[in-house]
């Protein structure tokens, strides 16, 4: 068996062959993070702080500080991060095989529903009619849940009502079946959470990084652009920060994309 | 216990240093010109002199000390006596009892200051500690208003007029106008000194001082020693001085004389009728009539009545500040507290620079000011004689 | 007759902007006494302890029988005003520029004379009471009122020097989600000011109340994070030269002492909310703030922190928090000093638990917010310096002057 030709595929992105599509919102101070109850402790912002800009400061150069939470903006979740998952072998950001960080995606698109119920659960069945047009999901893929949510903004990408967050997500019987029955590597999505907003009223509670996490399975939040990929055939590359026991990290998320 | 006279002791050799509004000249500059003309015009050498009493605003950091070393001075009797418009009394009554003991046998006695561009302002802010706290936050109108709150509340009270005042100030230019050394040269009329412009009202321009440098100085010793050096002197007959007077009095209407003038002239042995003419210290005229109430010429509160019944010119009927005093000759910072005094020395040893006072043969020198909060707390006056010693 | 104050036209771009000056601010030790009366807008001269005499101007020996105990106390404010003066020319910069300025002797029923300024409906002759208050410099000054009130006696020039009244102000209150920015905002467009901006961070976060604070008079919300340095410096870079007064009503209260909150993210969210948004505050608006003092009758003139009274003494059920409020009281009082040379007031205002969420387990007494939003507007319109509001300021500011280690033993217990 010959050796795969890397040198071709760096050739393939270069001349646009495959596509580089980033799923990544900018680290800005304005972008949402999830809202935990007031006495719980909270997932800090992004929040930058210049060091120096070609000034007394610093003459010639321009740096700065940020601070972040480990879940704050576009982010991987790590098994450890949940109770579940929190004596599984490799479960930190620091410990997974890097071989993990670059795996298939399957996209499947309830942008539709999402924008007539903000609510939207995804079901076994969506995933089973996805399946008869575009085939088994194979082992140890990513699935990503394309919503559009990605191109709301402030007040609506929240959503937040007197009864918490109101975003879409997959229910309790979806995330175990994908677990247990497909292998999935873990579960991407655009909204805050992998978890649907009111997941806190679901059995089990936010079922996705429940069962996700307590199996080794990872998670990826607030991607962008899931409208522009294929629903299968992208290569997802997705490289946490190597955080000593970190349950996740901020992280640049990048899908590559065969041109057809 | 009765006040002991001062017999034998005369003052004598009257100097003063030409005013200029502005110099940049320091004040030991001005110091040392006064002291230089007493020495040179008593015949004396700088060794001779053994007592020193300076008054100054503006030769700090330094004090009468630091010039002794400064002019070359080596005295066995040394004052300083920082009582502005009192100086001069104060100074006085001191050199005359070093005198007439011993302690001392030539004692120059000399004013002088400086004044720069920002001289008056930078004094004004630190003139007092209660001036800082309790005075010049207030408008930082500077004497001139706590004057005019003295001046308001006595013309409440005693009907005094602007015009009164006016006639003060007119009084002395005309005296000034006679005099080489007066700043202000112009004829003032009254209803230029009405119509100038406000100062702190009901205070005008033409009440107020003009500060500038400028020195005054004099000879204290006994009367045998200026009679073998051929100088001309007047016999001091008695002095007063009293400090923070009537505190109780809620705005100053009266000043320390008030206390003392029956033991004045009994000391010197007149009354006030024989009192050929008055330098009152004129800061501000309505002192000035304070002074004539409280000096005994009338009663208190009569004194627009006075000023309107008397002329006051050097050949009027109650010649007073004979020199034009420091409203029309300029205020040299201390130096002002001499001014009457020297011009008492002058007139009486018929050395008059202006015009001479007829028959002039006892003067009052009068001594006023340090205004700490809101009034003058220092007074004091001086009786001389003349005629033959 | 004070004229009603006009309201101000728009500033004139081409003119140059008045440098602020300020009074002669020196004083002795012992006259700062005076100064500590006028920051709470209390009337307190000294008073011999042992012979009982009322004296002024303050000093360290009393002039009727020599005693060196001579404490502040407060006495009778009330006398007569027995002369007046109109200043019109001046050696001081900032006098020269304010004339014709009017000073009085009173005499007190109390027995001193008092040169102070006057307000212009006081004449000659008339009886008076007599406030102490800060002038430009910080330092107090008395100034002597018509015995009774007369109309529209607030807009008097020589006493809006003195004060940071909102009248025809523009203010900022820089956190509208709390029910003490709400009420702020509506105590502040009741009292005059032209425009209130209230600031709002995380507009994608509903909040109570906002509904109605959209409704508010001449109140406009603007985009204000004070845990983001960029988004201070943005709302600065738009607002700061339109903003006179500037209200931090910045809240971060939660329960606990510093070993009991296990972790650092709720104290690093405390004091980023708390202090560093203060200096965020201070680095983004001082210098403007400080620029504009002298700008008119919409001139700059406050910067307010609302503050815990256990900044002052620490509180271990609230531990943690009173900490932070200690750091944020000492910055306050380096603002006051960084920002006096612009003549602009730091006001203190101090308040025990409030009648809000995160006090709800405290029994009463407790402040409520509308109670602290007028004593803030009272401040302003008085000109103090250091306010304490409710029963509980009060009381822990009267402790601390008698014995601060039983305070610190009672809170502890």
């Amino acid at each position: 068996m010959t050796s795969p030709d890397l040198l071709a595929f760096a050739g393939a992105i270069a001349s646009g062959e495959i596509e580089v599509v980033d799923l990544t919102h900018t680290l800005t101070p304005e972008f949402p993070t999830i809202v935990m109850p007031p006495e719980l402790g909270q997932c800090a912002p992004f929040r930058m702080e210049e060091v120096s800009r070609y000034d007394e400061r610093g003459s010639a150069w321009y740096w700065n500080n940020f601070s972040m939470g480990e879940h704050t903006g576009t982010h991987f979740d790590a098994p450890v991060h949940w109770i579940s998952g929190k004596d599984l072998p490799n479960n930190s950001v620091d410990t997974i095989p890097p071989r993990n960080f670059i795996a298939p995606a399957a996209v499947i698109d309830i942008s539709t529903q999402s924008a007539a119920d903000a609510d939207y659960e995804l079901t076994v069945a969506d995933v089973l009619a996805w399946e008869r047009q575009y085939g088994r999901i194979p082992p140890r893929s990513w699935v990503l849940l394309r919503t559009d949510w990605y191109k709301r903004s402030g007040r609506d990408y929240v959503n937040m009502r007197e009864d918490g967050q109101h975003s879409p997500g997959p229910c309790p019987e979806v995330v175990r079946f994908l677990v247990e029955e497909r292998d999935v590597h873990g579960l991407g999505t655009e909204t805050i959470g992998t978890d649907a907003g009111q997941a806190f009223h679901f059995n089990p509670p936010y079922p996705a990084h429940y069962y996700m996490h307590g199996k080794g399975r990872y998670g990826l939040q607030c991607l962008a652009n899931l409208d522009r990929l294929p629903p299968t055939g992208s290569i997802v590359v997705a490289a946490p920060l190597k955080i000593r026991r970190g349950s996740g990290s901020p992280l640049r998320v990048l899908a590559l994309v065969p041109r057809s | 216990m009765a006040r002991q006279p001062y017999d034998g002791v005369v003052v004598t050799v009257p100097v003063t240093v030409p005013y200029r509004r502005y110099s940049t000249n320091t004040a030991h500059w001005w110091v040392g010109r006064a002291v230089h003309g007493v020495i040179q015009g008593a015949g004396l050498k700088s060794a001779d002199i053994d007592g020193l009493s300076l008054s100054s605003f503006t030769v700090g950091p330094d004090t009468a000390i630091g010039l002794t070393q400064h002019l070359g001075l080596s005295p066995r009797w040394l004052d300083h006596v920082p009582l502005g418009g009192a100086s001069g009394v104060v100074a006085l009554r001191r050199a005359a009892r070093a005198v007439q003991c011993g302690d001392a046998e030539f004692v120059v006695c000399v004013a002088g200051d400086t004044n720069q561009v920002d001289s008056f302002r930078r004094m004004l802010s630190t003139f007092s500690r209660f001036a800082q706290d309790a005075v010049y936050p207030y408008g930082s109108g500077g004497p001139n208003a706590s004057f005019a709150l003295i001046t308001r509340n006595y013309m409440k009270h005693y009907g005094a007029t602007r015009e009164d005042f006016g006639k003060i100030c007119v009084a002395q230019r005309d005296n000034a106008l006679k005099f080489p050394y007066a700043l202000m040269k112009k004829k003032l009329t009254l209803d230029e000194y009405l119509g100038a412009r406000a100062i702190s009202d009901p205070i005008h321009l033409f009440d107020c001082v003009m500060p500038c440098a400028g020195a005054e100085a004099f000879l204290v010793c006994r009367e045998d020693r200026a009679r073998s050096l051929g100088l001309p002197a007047a016999r001091l007959l008695a002095t007063i001085e009293r400090h923070n007077a009537f505190p109780e009095d809620p705005i100053q209407y009266r000043g320390g004389w008030a206390l003392d003038i029956a033991e004045f002239y009994a000391m010197a042995g007149v009354t006030a009728d024989d009192v050929d003419f008055v330098q009152t210290y004129d800061d501000y005229p309505v002192i000035c009539m304070m002074q004539i109430e409280d000096l005994g010429f009338c009663a208190k509160g009569e004194g627009p009545e006075f000023v309107r019944s008397h002329t006051l010119t050097a050949d009027g009927s109650f010649p007073h500040n004979t020199s034009g005093g420091q409203l029309s000759v300029g205020q040299a910072g201390a130096a002002g507290g001499f001014l009457g005094l020297v011009e008492t020395v002058r007139q009486l040893t018929g050395e008059a620079l202006g015009t001479a006072v007829p028959d002039a043969l006892v003067g009052l020198a009068s001594g006023f000011g340090m205004i700490n909060y809101d009034r003058g707390l220092a007074s004091g006056a001086a009786l001389l004689a003349g005629g033959t010693a | 007759m004070t004229e009603p104050l006009a309201r101000p036209k728009r500033k004139n771009p081409l003119k140059k902007t008045r440098v602020p000056m300020l009074p002669q601010g020196v004083r002795s030790r012992t006259a700062l006494g005076l100064t500590a009366a006028a920051a709470e807008g209390r009337f307190r001269l000294q008073v011999c302890d042992d012979c009982a005499a009322v004296i002024y101007p303050p000093r360290d020996a009393c002039p009727r029988c020599l005693s060196p105990r001579l404490p502040f106390k407060d006495v009778d404010d009330r006398g007569t005003l027995l002369a007046e003066t109109t200043i019109r020319t001046s050696t001081d910069v900032y006098f020269r520029e304010r004339m014709p300025w009017r000073i009085g002797t009173v005499q007190l029923d109390a027995g001193p004379s008092i040169v102070a300024h006057l307000h212009g409906d006081l004449s000659e002759g008339q009886r008076t009471r007599l406030e102490l208050k800060l002038d430009k410099s910080g330092q107090a000054i008395a100034i002597a009122l018509p015995a009774e009130d007369t109309p529209n006696m607030q807009d008097d020039p020589q006493w809006r020097e003195l004060t940071c009244d909102p009248k025809f102000r523009r203010v900022l209150i820089t956190d509208g989600r709390t029910a003490v920015g709400q009420a702020l905002a509506e105590a502040l467009s009741e009292a005059g000011a032209s425009i209130v901006f209230v600031g709002i961070a995380d507009p994608w976060k509903p909040f109570a109340g906002e509904d109605r604070l959209r409704k508010l008079e001449r109140v406009e919300i603007v985009a204000l994070d004070m845990t983001d340095t960029i988004s201070v410096n943005e709302c600065a870079g738009e607002f700061a030269p339109r903003v006179d007064i500037l209200i931090n009503t910045a809240e971060h209260v939660r329960t606990g002492g510093i070993i009991e909150r296990k972790g650092l993210t709720v104290a690093r969210e405390e004091l980023e909310v708390r202090y560093f948004g203060l200096t965020r505050l201070a680095q983004a608006f001082g210098p403007v703030l400080r620029a504009r003092g002298a700008d008119g009758v919409n001139s700059a003139a406050a910067f307010v922190n609302l503050l815990s009274v256990y900044a002052l003494a620490n509180w271990p059920a609230y531990g943690a928090f009173s900490a932070t409020e200690a750091a944020c009281l000492s910055a306050a009082q380096s603002l006051r000093a960084e920002l006096r040379p612009g003549g602009v007031k730091v006001v203190n205002v101090f308040f025990g638990p409030l009648e809000t969420e995160w006090y709800q387990a405290v029994p009463p007494p407790k402040v409520a917010p509308s109670a602290l939003a007028r004593a803030t507007v009272r401040a302003l319109q008085q000109g103090l310096e250091d306010v304490f509001v409710g029963d509980i300021a009060e009381d822990i500011r009267a402790r601390l002057a008698v014995n601060p280690k039983a305070l610190e033993r009672e809170l502890g217990s």
